[in-house]
């Protein structure tokens, strides 16, 4: 478990190093995941140790939001006099982005004959 | 026996008992999401928020004493982010194979999120500087507040802006398949990922693996297409 742990945070922490090295404008995590997909994919064994421990963190992935959207609630003035035309744009986007980006990926999946079963 | 105000002034500047509320107040809203056999609307993340919500309120207490204790929960982001590489290693095959529809509904999802918020957001006359806070909304936190702070914007309020988007993608995306009657997990899962970042993941991971690992995709994906859009289309609004 300790050694699961250990990798996965040698991995933010390189993604962390690198992004800022670079000046990159990816986050740090989401280098580390870049990262520790490689080492997946090169190493078979390090996968099934990592796999218990990850899977456990991500079955809880919405509880780890939670912190931040208590945050929300003291900020939700911020909005002010706007408030309903921002909520109104965050809605709106948001159930188009995801009509156009599904729709856009079953079409091409259609086009390109690619099977829906993985 | 000490006074109960004893033990409370104590007690409340301890971080244990923050972080045992957020735990609870989780715990609570993710009974009530199974309760209800996961039904959208009643999202887990939602549910603690508004009742920790009412807990800081009722007891005067500031969100800085508050994330003392909350902070060990939100430490462990970055870990996740991390491991969402699992998901994405078992469905490296499929990923593989649905390299096409990947690169063109991130294109497209993407493109909507900035786009359709700023046209909206100009329609309704919201400021420059609003719109430059709401441009990139659909992305993880920490790249959002650089976009937002980059363009002029506000980044306290951009991630406001993100959690509501994230929290409003988990809770309707999946009455808006269904009616569009899309049922193809990779699909699902993408968009969500590049719509409403990591709360979106999180609901996809809930409902089917195959969109978990798709969304922790579109979720990266989004993060570096964003970058690059958000002056782009914000500029055509200026």
């Amino acid at each position: 478990m300790i050694h699961a742990l250990t990798l996965i945070l040698i991995c933010q922490l390189a993604g962390e190093t690198l992004t800022r090295l670079m000046g990159w404008a990816v986050p740090g995590p989401v280098l580390g995941m870049a990262l520790l997909f490689a080492l997946m994919l090169a190493s078979p064994r390090l996968a099934t140790l990592i796999i218990p421990i990850g899977e456990g963190i991500l079955r809880h992935l919405s509880l780890l939001f939670v912190p931040a959207g208590v945050g929300v609630v003291g900020h939700i003035q911020l909005l002010g006099a706007q408030g309903v035309a921002i909520m109104a744009a965050l809605v709106l986007s948001t159930i188009l982005a995801l009509a156009v980006g599904a729709g856009v990926f079953v079409a091409v999946a259609r086009l390109t004959g690619g099977r829906e079963d993985g | 026996m000490a006074e109960f105000t004893e033990i409370w002034s104590y007690l409340a500047g301890n971080p244990l008992i923050w972080l045992s509320a957020t735990l609870i107040a989780y715990v609570i809203g993710d009974w009530a999401a199974a309760k209800m056999q996961r039904a959208s609307w009643v999202n887990p993340v939602l549910i603690a928020v508004t009742l920790l919500g009412a807990l800081l309120w009722a007891t005067d207490t500031s969100y800085d004493i508050y994330f003392e204790g909350a902070q060990f929960v939100h430490f462990l982001l970055g870990p996740a982010t991390v491991a969402l590489a699992i998901p994405l290693w078992h469905q490296r095959h499929a990923v593989r194979r649905a390299l096409l529809p990947v690169l063109a509904a991130l294109l497209a999802g993407s493109v909507t999120a900035v786009l359709s918020a700023l046209a909206i957001g100009h329609a309704l006359g919201l400021s420059p500087q609003l719109l430059a806070t709401l441009a990139p909304k659909s992305t993880t936190a920490p790249v959002a507040l650089g976009i937002s702070q980059s363009l002029g914007g506000s980044p306290t309020l951009t991630a406001v802006l993100v959690i509501v988007t994230g929290i409003i993608g988990a809770l309707v995306v999946t009455p808006l398949m269904n009616l569009l009657r899309i049922r193809d997990w990779r699909a699902r899962g993408f968009a969500t990922g590049v719509a409403a970042h990591g709360i979106g993941t999180a609901r996809a991971l809930q409902v089917h693996p195959q969109a978990g690992a798709f969304a922790g995709i579109g979720m990266a994906l989004n993060a570096l297409l964003t970058a690059l859009l958000a002056p782009w289309a914000l500029g055509l609004f200026l």
